[in-house]
Formats: structure tokens, C-alpha cells, sequence
């Protein structure tokens, strides 16, 4: 009986592919290239074409204007700024996605969905509010104002300001990835290393991390691109001081309000070649978690 | 809490809760639910019909319609286009298929701000694209329907994408043995599949596009009452200074994008159980 039916299986894709084919399970060619054509155009007026004006303007009044564009100390003051916030904020995320995971993935506890979605929350909010809070946080009036400025510390308006705000926004971006990959694999691995007689930092290094490598890394490169380009919540809290607390987008901004073009896409050019690293590698990390 | 942890320990001997839990417990707090609640505490300060002059002022109204409409006609450019790149780049094979693959994922990797003045650029009247158009694409509600588009296009694409990819042949070619043409097929068998993934993907831009500022403010000339999206109406506040302004608009649209979301999940929720019914 049971092998009648997979002889039945077998054969039936078979006939069906040979004997239909064409028009009942593909489109034709007029609609397949149609749509290929209207997906190359749609991509290249939004995606390509401004991709290319960014080069282009940026090169447009030759090589030595670009080249001092970007070597500008305002400029290199820029990069500098968006490097430490760089190096402080994935980091910091990183510990934090790699913790909150493992809380939620190796146990089960009350409040344990709750905990997802508030970690989740700082994607539902506006980068401006991600400023705006840490401004009501630590700004001239705000709740903790006072007492800073008694102390003479500085948050808002200045580099500590900057990272909290980076921090907020890119949150999530490490936790979500390992979540679902975490949760896919279990605990029997990490138990069976317990029960051998490894430590738990061992169990995780030897164990875990192994595992999760591939997602930890595209988590900490979506993470890492974040940080570098946002705009919006940075731009409440820094201030706009130039050479102080300027970071390469609000550089840009700066640039590009004072019909300083060149400049502005010199800038952002560079942080388009970073943009395009960005997405070989995803694509790299894509291609070896597929073949482990 | 007691009971939660008797339980975990006759059932797990993996080591590290109390350490996990409670570094996720307070990096949350500093991080994320101290100064958000900063908005709501803020706002319990202001009286009622103090709050109600500044959420309800003709600017501010004229920037929800605009914010609300734009990110909509995205939105809906997105599902559109977006489900139509992710079945190209499924189902067919053509030249460079892997370099349109890669590119759908820029503005995930683009800083906004950079896509900003690209945009702008390219679609303002002297622009390369613009220059085509007798009327305003940049500094106009156009003008930010297209940066919308070009932010949320990669939550449409990476969310059919995958669905596209494990759909069951069998299916179809069930469909087309029982006598469905090709759009049949589609309509009846393929669409009702990738729906739920299509509104994910739409609530994902969409939610988006409610708070994104980088991208717009180049491209949309931020006109009073005109093309200023709300995010802009509390940054103009701050720059007056005006905290207790820039608080209560950011209430609203906190209260917004929550609401939409628990919107979303109800839909999401009712499409999930009226498609896999059977």
C-alpha cells in the first residue's frame, strides 16, 4: 500500500512537468521579460541612478578637489568622531545581542515574549525622538540638567550624547538576528557540553559560538552600517559643532546646505564605497552560513 | 518569579540566567525604557489643553496627513514593485541577476542622509531625472514619496523573497493539472501564499517611513503646511527650544506607530488563520 503511493509520487511530477509544461506553470516570455524589464527600471531609477550621481558629483571638479575635500580637516575631524562612535557602539551591542539572546533562547521564563518586543521597540520609534529623549535625559533642562551642570559634565551636545543616541537606535539589530537563529538550534548541544564537565564560558566559546558565528557577524554588520550613517537622532543631540561633534553624515548635511556640493558628495562618496563593503560582505557571510 | 526559577532549575543545567537576565534588564532600562518614558512623563507635566493647542495646530495636522500619505503611496509603490523584483529575482534567471540581488540591499547600507542628497540631486528640475518633468518632483510631496520608496523597498523584497522561495512546486503544478491557467494559478494558489509576507513587508516600510527624516529633508523642501513631515516639526521645535512642543508631537507619534503596529499584528494574526485553514 505504502509503496504504491510513493512509486505514485514519484512519477506524477514527471508526467505533469512533460505534459503541461509551458503556459499552465510558466508565463510566457513576453510577461517574464516584461517583468524583468520593469524590475531593472524601477531599481535603476531608484537605486542605481542615485548611487552613480553620488560619484559622479563628487569627481565632477577632478581628483585634487576631491582628494582636498576629503582631506579637509573638518572632514577628518568627521571621520575620526564616526570611528570612536564606531568602535564604542558595536561593541556595546554586540555583548548586549549576544546576552539578550542566550537569556531568551536557553530558557524559558515569565515575560520572556514581553522581553522580545521591548527589545525590538527602538525600531518603531523616530530617530528624532531617539534624540529628543536623551535631550529631556541630560539636556540644560532636563532631569538629570541640573545636576550635570553642577558637576560640569557634558552629555548632550557632545560625544557621550552622540553614543547613547546611537546606541538607542541600533539596539535591536544584533539581538534580532541571533533570536530566531539561537532558538532554531536548542540547547542539546550546549547541554551535552555541560553534562561533559565544560565550563559555561568554555560551553560558550567552544560550543555557541561556533554556531552562531555566521549570524553574529551579518548582526553586527547591519549593526556597524547603521551606526555609521545615522542622521537623525544624532542630529538632535550633537550640537552641530564643527570639528567637535560633527559626524560624517551631519558633515555632509553641512556641506550640502552651504552649496558646498562638491564637498558633500566627496564625503558621502566615501561613505557609499563603506555602504557597498557593507553588502559584499552580507553577501559573503550569506554564502558561507549556506554552505556550513 | 520564585516559582519561574524552581521550575528552570529542575529543567535546565545550562548556567548564566541570572547573569543574562539581568545585564538585557539593565542595559534595557538605561538604554531604551528610561529616556523613552521621559516622552510620556514629560507630557503627564503639560496641561490638557495646553497639550491639545500644540498636537491639534494646523501645522501640525497638515504634517500627520502628509507623513500618513506619503508613507502609504510608498508603502503601496513598495508591495507593488517590491513583490515583483523578489519573484524576478526567484523564478527567472538573466545576466547580472546576483548584482541586482546585492543592490536591493543599498538602502539598508546607505546612510539616509548620503541617499538624501542623491536623491535630491537626481530629481530636482535641473537634476538628470528631473529635468524630464514640466512640474516639481524634489521639494514636493512627490519628492518624498520617492525617498520613501527608496528606504522601505529592501523589508518588501527580503520578506516575499524567502516565502517566493519555499513555495512547493507541487502546488502549482497541482493547480495547473486540475485546469487553471497561469493567472488562475496566480490569483488563486501563489498570491493568497505571499500575502501575509506582503503585509509584513508593507508594515515594515510603513513603520519606517512614519519616523524617517535623513532621506526627506533634502529632497522635500520643507514648506510649512506643505512638504514638512512631522519628525521636522519636532526638530524645528527644539531648535526653538520649545521641549515641551517637540514632547508632545513626539507623543503622538509614538502613540501612532504603536498602534499601528498592534494593527498590523491583528491583520497579520487574521490573514495567518484564514489562509492556513485547511
Amino acid at each position: 500500500m505504502t509503496k504504491s503511493i510513493e512509486v505514485q509520487q514519484d512519477a506524477s511530477p514527471i508526467i505533469n512537468r512533460k505534459a503541461i509544461k509551458s503556459y499552465a506553470l510558466q508565463e510566457s516570455a513576453i510577461v517574464k521579460w516584461s517583468l524583468i524589464t520593469i524590475s531593472l527600471l524601477f531599481l535603476a531609477l531608484f537605486l542605481i541612478l542615485p548611487l552613480i550621481t553620488i560619484f559622479v558629483t563628487a569627481l565632477e571638479k577632478g581628483w585634487a578637489t576631491y582628494v582636498a575635500s576629503i582631506t579637509h580637516p573638518d572632514a577628518l575631524a568627521a571621520i575620526k568622531l564616526t570611528l570612536t562612535v564606531v568602535l564604542i557602539v558595536v561593541p556595546l551591542n554586540t555583548i548586549f545581542g549576544v546576552a539578550a539572546a542566550w537569556v531568551i533562547t536557553k530558557f524559558n521564563f515569565k515575560g520572556r515574549n514581553l522581553l522580545i518586543t521591548l527589545i525590538d521597540l527602538p525600531f518603531a520609534v523616530s530617530p528624532v525622538i531617539a534624540g529628543l529623549i536623551f535631550i529631556l535625559l541630560f539636556g540644560a533642562q532636563g532631569l538629570f540638567g541640573e545636576w550635570l551642570y553642577q558637576h560640569d559634565i557634558r552629555i548632550v551636545f557632545a560625544l557621550p550624547g552622540i553614543i547613547l543616541a546611537t546606541i538607542f537606535v541600533t539596539f535591536p539589530f544584533v539581538a534580532r538576528e541571533l533570536i530566531p537563529l539561537m532558538q532554531m538550534q536548542g540547547v542539546t548541544e550546549e547541554e551535552a557540553s555541560m553534562s561533559l564537565g565544560a565550563s559555561g564560558f568554555k560551553t560558550f566559546w567552544l560550543v555557541t559560538l561556533p554556531n552562531i558565528k555566521w549570524g553574529l557577524l551579518y548582526g553586527i554588520i547591519l549593526c556597524n552600517a547603521r551606526t555609521i550613517g545615522e542622521f537623525g537622532a544624532v542630529s538632535v543631540v550633537s550640537g552641530h559643532i564643527r570639528g567637535l561633534t560633527n559626524t560624517m553624515p551631519l558633515h555632509i548635511e553641512i556641506l550640502y546646505n552651504e552649496y558646498q556640493f562638491t564637498a558633500a558628495f566627496a564625503v558621502a562618496s566615501l561613505m557609499s564605497i563603506l555602504a557597498i563593503i557593507t553588502i559584499v560582505i552580507k553577501n559573503i557571510i550569506e554564502w558561507k552560513a549556506k554552505e556550513v | 518569579m520564585e516559582l519561574t526559577l524552581k521550575k528552570r532549575k529542575k529543567k535546565t543545567i545550562i548556567p548564566g540566567f541570572s547573569l543574562t537576565l539581568g545585564y538585557t534588564m539593565i542595559y534595557l532600562s538605561i538604554i531604551v525604557l528610561l529616556p523613552l518614558s521621559m516622552i510620556f512623563f514629560n507630557t503627564l507635566s503639560m496641561s490638557w489643553s495646553e497639550f491639545y493647542e500644540t498636537i491639534t495646530h494646523p501645522r501640525a495636522v497638515a504634517s500627520y496627513k502628509l507623513t500618513l500619505g506619503t508613507a502609504l503611496a510608498a508603502g503601496i509603490i513598495n508591495v507593488v514593485f517590491g513583490t515583483i523584483i523578489a519573484w524576478v529575482l526567484i523564478r527567472y534567471d538573466f545576466p547580472g541577476k546576483k548584482l541586482v540581488d546585492g543592490i536591493v540591499d543599498l538602502p539598508f547600507a546607505l546612510p539616509t542622509a548620503v541617499a538624501g542628497i542623491a536623491l535630491a540631486t537626481l530629481y530636482s528640475p535641473n537634476g538628470w531625472i528631473g529635468q524630464f518633468f514640466d512640474f516639481k518632483i524634489a521639494y514636493s510631496p512627490l519628492g518624498i514619496i520617492i525617498a520613501l520608496t527608496f528606504i522601505g523597498l529592501p523589508f518588501v523584497v527580503r520578506t516575499v523573497q524567502p516565502v517566493l522561495q519555499n513555495l512547493s512546486s507541487e502546488v502549482e503544478e497541482a493547480s495547473a493539472s486540475l485546469g487553471a491557467n497561469r493567472v488562475q494559478t496566480f490569483l488563486k494558489v501563489i498570491f493568497p501564499e505571499l500575502l501575509p509576507a506582503m503585509i509584513t513587508g508593507f508594515s515594515l516600510a510603513f513603520a519606517r517611513s512614519l519616523g524617517e527624516y535623513g532621506s526627506i529633508v533634502f529632497i522635500a523642501g520643507n514648506i510649512p503646511m506643505k512638504t514638512e513631515i512631522t519628525p521636522l516639526i519636532i526638530m524645528t521645535k527644539l531648535e526653538q527650544y520649545d521641549y515641551v512642543g517637540a514632547t508632545a508631537i513626539a507623543t503622538v507619534m509614538l502613540v501612532a506607530s504603536f498602534l499601528f503596529l498592534f494593527i498590523i499584528n491583528i491583520i497579520q494574526w487574521y490573514t495567518n488563520r484564514k489562509f492556513n485553514q485547511y
